[in-house]
């Protein structure tokens, strides 16, 4: 079998409809949304018409709380740099985080830390979640931000937002929720879980790269991150990527139009590979699986092993995973995400991510739950410490 | 981070893996926490030179490359230059490693040393490699990334990224 991917969360292949509803903007209906001329004036309405729908796909009230963005990240980035150092006006402020956000809101995170911001990591307990309790532990007077995770990318792990949307709310701050993983395969509505702003990505739900979304609730201040011609509600400067609004806007609408039977479809192929791999190997198990988790990744630890030297021999296979191992990443440790689960780190070497999607299929699964149990014991039977620090069996 | 076909041929397929069992020189080298360890057993001929060795190795695919291909280049050299062996060395063999996995290549060397350095203290002989860092249980292999085995010819861990 060739070509087995299991890695949509990282990201996806455009969907064909998609693509369908993009082509015209890039060529009859190429014109420039702010210019006044009819052609301008068409490509606004279809700038308008999208913004709406997908406003509408995610409970804003009104569709200029969407903006559109070049990514994830500056969505992310926009969130917490656009919104505390106005909150704060010259004044000190603390922004909680969580431990184990994309490194879109860390490194946003540090950058403030570094100017005199504080700045709270919050932990996930071992079940994987953010616990209100512990968000309420660790507001302070001056909280004025709080960013904690939808759905964690690694571990799969789906956060309480709206209980802890109220916990930042009670403390008079504002909330932001990074969505990247759950819009379109998670429950997604900014009026339920209260939140004032939330940062999305289109090539995680088949849709294209370089485009992102952010809802903005209406009248939270806010300073742009990219100054310019006022585009965007003089939120986000800019010519529009109409095309990719569209293809971002019909994307989300694919997701939620067969969310119902997709995601248990998913599920179920996700907990037969966490039961196939965790009953055939021994010392393997599944990270952070208590509460309620996205239906499309399944996390898996396998101890005594390394994870790239797993992803290479799977890779030979014609599968592709992911790992949190310090050595795929070209970062000197395993991923922060484990290591804030208190996973230890000789633990979090062997991590392996599987994630799913569209084209996953009962044959996929079966071919890795053949393929891959044979490259463990193989690169175990390599180790010199293995049986030393396993037993043998 | 691109590896080149060398390594993934030697990650594909190591050469000399295993224990000798009746070893004159066992070295170990790395730990569980920075997730590479290297186990190297010797064997030592009258005249000084490495007969046979055999490796073992927990790591990446680079760990793993870098073990095979130390483990043929010293079948055969005499113990004094199995260890003299460099970081470089190894990556040139393996047509270049990526800056981040070159802590890999000291890894492979490193165990050759204490091996050799084994062999040495069970002849009441005096060992040729002094202090190995990375035999250290504490070790922390991204400590050493400018110092010790880095630079004994001279070239930064830098250059040698180009896959």
């Amino acid at each position: 079998m060739e070509n087995v991917y299991f890695d949509y969360a990282a990201t996806t292949p455009v969907d064909e409809r998609v693509v369908e509803a993009m082509l015209p903007f890039f060529s009859e209906r190429f014109g420039n949304a702010n210019a006044l001329y009819s052609l301008g004036r068409d490509a606004h309405r279809g700038l308008e018409e999208y913004r709406e729908r997908f406003a509408a796909a995610i409970g804003a009230k009104k569709p200029d709380e969407v903006l559109f963005t070049g990514a994830g990240t500056e969505s992310d980035n926009a969130a917490l740099i656009g919104i505390l150092p106005r909150i704060a006006k010259g004044g000190g402020a603390h922004l909680i985080v969580s431990a184990y956000e994309h490194h879109a809101i860390l490194e946003p995170a540090h950058w403030l830390e570094k100017r005199g911001y504080d700045v709270t990591y919050l932990k996930p307990r071992s079940d994987g979640h953010i616990h209100a309790d512990d968000l309420a532990a660790a507001m302070q007077e001056n909280t004025k931000l709080v960013s904690i995770m939808h759905g964690n990318n690694e571990i799969g792990a789906l956060n309480d937002i709206k209980a802890l949307a109220e916990v930042a709310h009670a403390g008079g701050a504002l909330m932001h929720t990074d969505a990247a993983q759950t819009l379109g395969k998670a429950a997604f509505d900014v009026g339920v879980l209260g939140v004032d702003a939330a940062s999305f990505s289109a090539h995680k739900i088949y849709g294209p790269k370089g485009v992102g979304g952010m809802y903005l609730k209406a009248g939270t201040r806010f300073d742009p991150l990219l100054k310019g011609g006022g585009q965007e509600f003089k939120k986000r400067s800019g010519t529009q990527n109409l095309a990719g609004v569209v293809g971002f806007t019909v994307a989300l609408e694919l997701m939620l139009a067969d969310q119902d039977t997709e995601m248990p479809r998913l599920a179920v192929l996700r907990d037969r590979l966490i039961e196939g791999i965790t009953s055939q190997l021994e010392n393997t198990e599944a990270t952070a699986q208590g509460g309620e988790r996205l239906p499309n990744i399944a996390p898996l630890l396998i101890k005594g092993v390394e994870g790239e030297a797993m992803l290479l021999q799977l890779d030979n296979r014609g599968i592709a995973v992911s790992t949190g191992s310090a050595c795929s990443s070209g970062s000197l440790e395993p991923s922060h995400v484990l290591l804030s689960c208190g996973i230890p780190q000789e633990v979090a070497h062997g991590s392996l991510r599987l994630s799913l999607g569209r084209q996953t299929t009962d044959a996929h699964v079966d071919y890795f739950l053949e393929v891959f149990p044979p490259i463990v014991e193989r690169l175990r039977a390599m180790s010199p410490v293995y049986t030393r620090m396993f037993g043998s069996s | 981070m691109l590896y080149t076909e060398k390594v993934m041929e030697h990650f594909n397929n190591p050469r000399n893996v295993g224990v000798i069992e009746d070893a004159d020189g066992v070295g170990e080298v790395g730990n569980p926490t920075c997730g590479d360890i290297m186990k190297i057993t010797i064997k030592v001929g009258d005249d000084d030179r490495i007969n046979d060795l055999r490796f073992q190795t927990l790591g990446c695919g680079a760990a793993i490359a870098t073990s095979s291909i130390v483990t043929e280049m010293a079948r055969g050299m005499s113990i004094q230059d199995a260890a003299a062996i460099t970081k470089r060395q190894v990556a040139d063999e393996l047509g270049g490693l990526p800056a981040a996995k070159m802590h890999c290549s000291v890894l492979a060397t490193d165990g050759l040393k204490v091996a050799v350095d084994d062999y040495l203290k069970r002849h009441g002989r005096e060992p040729i490699s002094g202090e190995i860092k990375s035999a250290d249980p504490n070790y922390d292999p991204h400590a050493d990334e400018d110092d010790p085995h880095g630079d004994e010819d001279g070239h930064g861990d830098g250059l040698h990224d180009d896959g």
